[in-house]
């Protein structure tokens, strides 16, 4: 069940040049958090819309969000400090679900990296990450990962973190090495979530894959975070945002 | 404090409270269920009908702008049947007033839909002669006042018992000549008003945000476009009218409602706030007790113009 709950941030922290992390005091609405989930974050007056954030973790009474700075609303979001309050509504959309047995592979790629985070803490068989980034100056939450006991293999765009080139590489590899893995769980551009499956697919590994499309509402009323999965117009806020990658019409 | 009447009649539409949501920001109701009883509100504009179930628009659909947003959802819904089918018995259930909303591409399509929702258990139609996005319908009907009365006609004739009420477009020149030839077509309400057309660039790509290119501008932005239009219609016609635009706290809606309007909707704003509507509503009671009203409806057209 969705609810609004007014969160005291506990945490602010930034992470690169342009990714924050807040850690909030969030009571149910922290509990009730499932991987792969998001909420709904009002930022500031000005804004109209709330801005949708990936969950990236969640203990207890508290909710942990990690976001880029990129428009108006999440550059008024970065400035929030310990202390401050917010007006949070969440936990939204259709997270990741988990295979009966095996492990998962989870896969993200620059800002989709934080909910793989509580994809893999959560997964009843362990899990395995592989994660990607545009260079070094932009890798997050890795020692989270390793904290978490989850091991990680990385990539960078230019080769200066990990291996050169783009995760999909990784997937295969993993795939390769461990046949327990039963499920592939991703998140990240477009194109990224795109090659994760077919690499996924050429292992006959099932892939989820979280989108992403400009919402409204966020709680499936309004309709125009349309996303096209089986022919039809999906939403990315309520029927997702994690679909079967299978069922996307890349 | 006072005890404040907040019923109002709407056009033989009786409601405990003049707060009802916008056809297309509140679905059928369901998500908003979620948070709270949605039994709090006078009624629903369920998300507007077709004839036929349709996908609606690619994305993207909407584009912030200052203080509004930009939408073109393109009527992605169920079909007038679906609705009747799927959604209807679980509204009914709830005590709220059902208005549906309804787009057709002729006037007979319009005919065909009040036909199947005359005795569906609706309380009121509300025909869109006014959305912006879809290309055939909509909009077309809602500029030309003979075309808006054909269609208002075509709608009274098969709407039965059921009160027809017409949502009017805020893109005419003068939107009194087409409340006029609605009247006098035997609508039973107007309201009014749709979105407003717009446009927003990304200046690096030099493509519109949206797919369509142009979209719908709704929220705070409008709201005294809204009230303008809403009093001048209050002045040209005698049927109820149902205000909407820019609605998103008590003062709001007080406005619409002195500018003429007999109820209010909420729209946009239940994207930022789902409690929107029930704070407008305890709003609103609050304003009509501290003015010392008995009923709420006594402020419908209370505006004194210079």
């Amino acid at each position: 069940m969705p609810m609004q709950n007014i969160c005291r941030v506990l945490q602010a922290e930034q992470l690169t040049a342009d990714v924050f992390s807040l850690l909030l005091e969030a009571g149910a609405l922290a509990r009730a958090a499932k991987p792969g989930q998001f909420v709904n974050i009002k930022c500031g007056e000005g804004n109209l819309l709330r801005r949708p954030i990936s969950i990236c973790d969640a203990e207890g009474d508290t909710l942990r969000v990690v976001f880029q700075a990129k428009g108006e609303g999440t550059r008024w979001l970065a400035q929030r400090r310990s202390g401050d309050e917010l007006d949070v509504l969440g936990p939204l959309g259709h997270g990741y679900d988990y295979p009966e047995t095996g492990k998962v592979l989870v896969v993200g790629g620059g800002i989709g990296v934080p909910p793989m985070l509580l994809a893999g803490k959560r997964a009843p068989g362990g899990a395995v990450a592989a994660v990607g980034f545009r260079d070094q100056s932009a890798c997050i939450l890795l020692e989270d990962f390793e904290e978490a006991n989850i091991p990680v293999k990385i990539a960078s765009d230019n080769g200066t973190v990990g291996h050169h080139g783009f995760v999909d590489a990784l997937v295969r590899e993993y795939l390769t090495e461990d046949k327990t893995i039963s499920a592939v769980f991703a998140c990240g551009p477009r194109p990224m979530l795109k090659s994760v499956f077919t690499a996924a697919k050429e292992f006959g590994v099932p892939c989820f894959v979280s989108m992403e499309e400009r919402m409204g509402c966020g709680i499936g009323a309004c309709l125009v975070c349309a996303c096209s999965v089986g022919g039809h117009y999906r939403h990315v806020c309520k029927d997702g945002p994690v679909f079967n990658a299978e069922e996307v019409d890349w | 404090m006072k005890h404040v009447d907040m019923s109002v009649n709407l056009a033989g539409m009786v409601m405990k409270n003049p707060v009802v949501v916008a056809s297309g920001t509140y679905g059928f109701g369901r998500e908003f269920n979620e948070f709270y009883d949605i039994s709090a509100l006078g009624g629903i504009c369920c998300k507007g009908l077709t004839l036929h179930p349709r996908e609606g628009n690619p994305p993207p659909r909407i584009a912030e702008t200052p203080s509004g947003i930009l939408n073109s959802v393109g009527l992605q819904n169920p079909g007038v049947d679906g609705f009747i089918a799927h959604e209807l018995p679980w509204l009914r259930q709830r005590d709220v007033k059902i208005i549906a909303n309804i787009s057709g591409n002729t006037p007979e399509e319009y005919g065909i839909m009040c036909e199947k929702l005359s005795d569906s258990g609706v309380d009121m139609i509300e025909v869109n002669v006014s959305c912006p996005n879809v290309k055939c319908g909509g909009l077309q009907y809602g500029t030309v006042p003979a075309m808006t009365a054909e269609v208002t006609e075509q709608a009274k004739k098969h709407a039965g018992n059921v009160p027809v009420m017409i949502k009017l477009s805020p893109n005419v020149t003068d939107i009194t000549a087409i409340a006029r030839a609605v009247e006098d077509a035997g609508a039973d309400a107007v309201s009014l008003i749709n979105t407003i057309r717009g446009m927003r660039i990304d200046v690096n790509t030099r493509r519109p945000i949206l797919h369509m290119n142009t979209g719908g501008l709704s929220g705070p932005a409008v709201l005294p476009v809204a009230v303008r239009m809403v009093w001048e219609v209050a002045n040209t016609v005698k049927i109820p009218i149902l205000g909407m635009g820019g609605v998103a706290k008590a003062e709001d809606a007080a406005q619409m409602m002195l500018a003429g309007a007999t109820a209010v909707a909420v729209g946009t704003a239940c994207f930022a706030d789902p409690f929107a509507p029930v704070k407008v509503r305890d709003g609103l009671e609050a304003i009509a007790a501290a003015q010392g009203l008995s009923r709420v409806g006594e402020l419908t057209g209370g505006v004194r113009p210079w």
